[in-house]
């Protein structure tokens, strides 16, 4: 990665951190922790490696990508729209009624939702069937899904990765994202789900295990994936909950909750402030 | 009818599959350890590469079809209607139903012929699971010949769809040839005044049955067969409300939540007309030779046609 496009993608986690403060702050609820937790790995997905077109949202030999942790929704809508599928003044009507921006995402609403989730643990399932699918019609797209760290506490994750090591899948990654925190608190003191790469790893999955929000991290770690043969693979992510947004860092409080008119204004000064140093690098 | 022909419907799902996987390189078979039983395991030995094990782990099953069906596919995932339509409930509401995705779910093993296997294993409901579905098609077809059709019908439907089978053999009374199958459209099998007797499922055999004995006894019953739970024929229901005056549902199920709820909601609000409900009585079945469960739990001609006398008041 030249230091330019690495530049270029962490201007965009910084407007997709803008546009998670934009939608949950609009809809007065939503989910804003886990997606700024996940920013890097939703920029680096849609602005990187995914083979995908805004255009053509449908295009039957794209790449996929299915948000098993389906309430950081707010996280994905603002990396769609940043890519171009709709509008990014579109953000704020997240949870509005009559809005095509759902709660939680919605396939036959939002261009370039490719799966509805939001009850957690069945995304990964989805993914694996996609997955299955292209192997089954000869296709060579990949499939990608992200879950929380806290879902993985749901069993059929594991009946998931069960399938996905037993039919082979090496067109599917799952990422885990690790920021350690769940809506009753740490995730190790609420029903410890670690060690997670060990899980995995027994679980039949090839495994890196990255600083989700380093760049250079995760472009090896998907490289790898996609090198990986025979294998699916697991890309467990370090992340911060929150990130980004200094009062929320590492608070489970901001799980589910919305900044008001004040802690808006603070969390999108210092994601401004962000993006001019970034820009400014 | 010791003399006519006995399928059971599983049979016929699996035998139906495999015949239409001929015509469709779509179609692909999702099961849970249970192709033996579910009868898959006929479409997996003439298609193997389009049959895929899922092991004990109907909910991941179900979420895997979904996501084989937004690629183009048409997955038929398989289990006995206990953990199909019981365990998988909310895997088949949120990724197959709200996303209205095409996956037709095949739910063997419904009711109380189980027999032996007793009340964990014998789902009287899944009918009214299923039916709180927005957009789910529920069909229970009543012989060989209707269910072979009714899984073609499913396969030409673009949306979730569940068939429930059964595991006992049952009476084949349609005449192929002349059968013609639609879904949320019923049938009736016999004309009568007196009573309308509604049933699914293997209680079409025993209605039929029963309608003769009531025949015998000066009683005109009408035999509708209502395969398609949901959409219900509500036409053919209220015409029968009309022209009978008198509504007898029979099914192999709760008499909460499935046909006879549904009928029973028909009517209440478009034409009320009595109506009684032949089905399991809110309980548990058990264990038992499937032929003396049904007749202990009133799911027999003979307790239509006591029912009927009754009500009719003879």
């Amino acid at each position: 990665m030249t230091s330019n496009e690495k530049k270029q993608l962490m201007a965009t986690a910084c407007k997709v951190r803008m546009g998670v403060i934009e939608g949950t702050h609009g809809a007065k609820a939503g989910h804003p922790g886990g997606s700024l937790s996940a920013a890097e790995a939703f920029t680096y997905l849609y602005f990187k490696e995914m083979n995908i077109d805004p255009k053509n949202p449908k295009w039957a030999d794209r790449d996929r990508f299915v948000l098993s942790k389906g309430h950081t929704a707010p996280g994905l809508y603002a990396v769609l729209a940043n890519r171009g599928f709709f509008p990014v003044e579109d953000l704020p009507t997240l949870r509005h009624i009559d809005s095509y921006l759902q709660g939680h995402p919605n396939m036959n609403m939002v261009p370039g939702v490719d799966m509805s989730t939001g009850s957690l643990g069945q995304g990964i399932s989805a993914a694996a069937g996609m997955a299955l699918a292209a192997k089954h019609q000869g296709k060579t797209n990949r499939v990608y899904t992200l879950l929380g760290d806290g879902e993985i506490q749901e069993g059929q994750v594991w009946e998931a990765m069960m399938f996905a090591a037993h039919y082979n899948l090496d067109n599917f990654c799952a990422i885990i994202d690790n920021n350690g925190l769940q809506i009753d608190g740490k995730v190790a003191d609420v029903m410890s789900p670690y060690p997670i790469d060990e899980k995995l790893k027994a679980f039949g999955f090839e495994v890196a295990v990255v600083d989700g929000h380093d760049f250079e991290q995760l472009e090896a770690a998907f490289a790898k994936a996609r090198a990986t043969k025979g294998k699916p693979f697991g890309i467990i992510m370090q992340t911060t909950k929150g990130k980004g947004v200094s009062y929320m860092e590492n608070q489970a409080g901001w799980h589910g909750k919305a900044p008001n008119d004040e802690e808006y204004a603070i969390a999108m000064a210092e994601l401004k402030a962000q993006l001019a140093e970034v820009e400014a690098m | 009818m010791a003399d006519v022909k006995k399928i059971a419907t599983r049979d016929s799902y699996g035998n139906a599959l495999a015949e239409l996987a001929a015509e469709h390189d779509d179609l692909i078979v999702f099961d849970a350890d249970l192709a033996g039983a579910t009868k898959t395991g006929i479409f997996k030995k003439a298609f193997p590469e389009r049959h895929f094990n899922c092991g004990i782990a109907e909910g991941n099953m179900i979420a895997v079809a979904a996501g084989a069906a937004t690629a183009g596919l048409v997955p038929f995932a398989s289990s006995f209607a206990m953990f199909a339509a019981g365990r998988a409930f909310e895997q088949i509401r949120n990724s197959i139903g709200y996303p209205q995705l095409n996956v037709k779910i095949g739910a063997t093993h419904g009711g109380i012929s189980v027999g032996e296997d007793g009340a964990s294993h014998q789902c009287c409901e899944d009918f009214a699971l299923m039916r709180s579905i927005p957009g789910m098609v529920v069909m229970s077809p009543s012989d060989d010949v209707e269910a072979r059709a009714a899984v073609k019908a499913a396969y030409e439907h673009n949306g979730p769809v569940y068939l429930r089978f059964g595991r006992l053999a049952v009476p084949v009374f349609h005449d192929e040839a002349n059968f013609k199958f639609e879904i949320g459209k019923g049938e009736v099998i016999q004309d009568g005044t007196d009573v309308a007797i509604i049933a699914n499922g293997l209680l079409v055999a025993e209605a039929i049955e029963a309608g003769k004995i009531l025949a015998e006894a000066g009683i005109s019953a009408r035999i509708i067969n209502m395969a398609t739970i949901k959409p219900l024929d509500e036409e053919l229901v209220l015409k029968a409300a009309k022209e009978c005056g008198k509504i007898i549902t029979c099914e192999e199920h709760n008499i909460i939540g499935g046909l006879g709820e549904a009928v029973c909601s028909c009517v209440a609000e478009k034409c009320p007309v009595p109506v009684r409900r032949i089905g399991v009585n809110d309980e548990f079945g058990h264990s038992g030779p499937a032929v003396a469960l049904l007749k202990q739990f009133g799911l027999s001609a003979d307790h239509i046609v006591e029912v009927a006398k009754e009500f009719c008041g003879k």
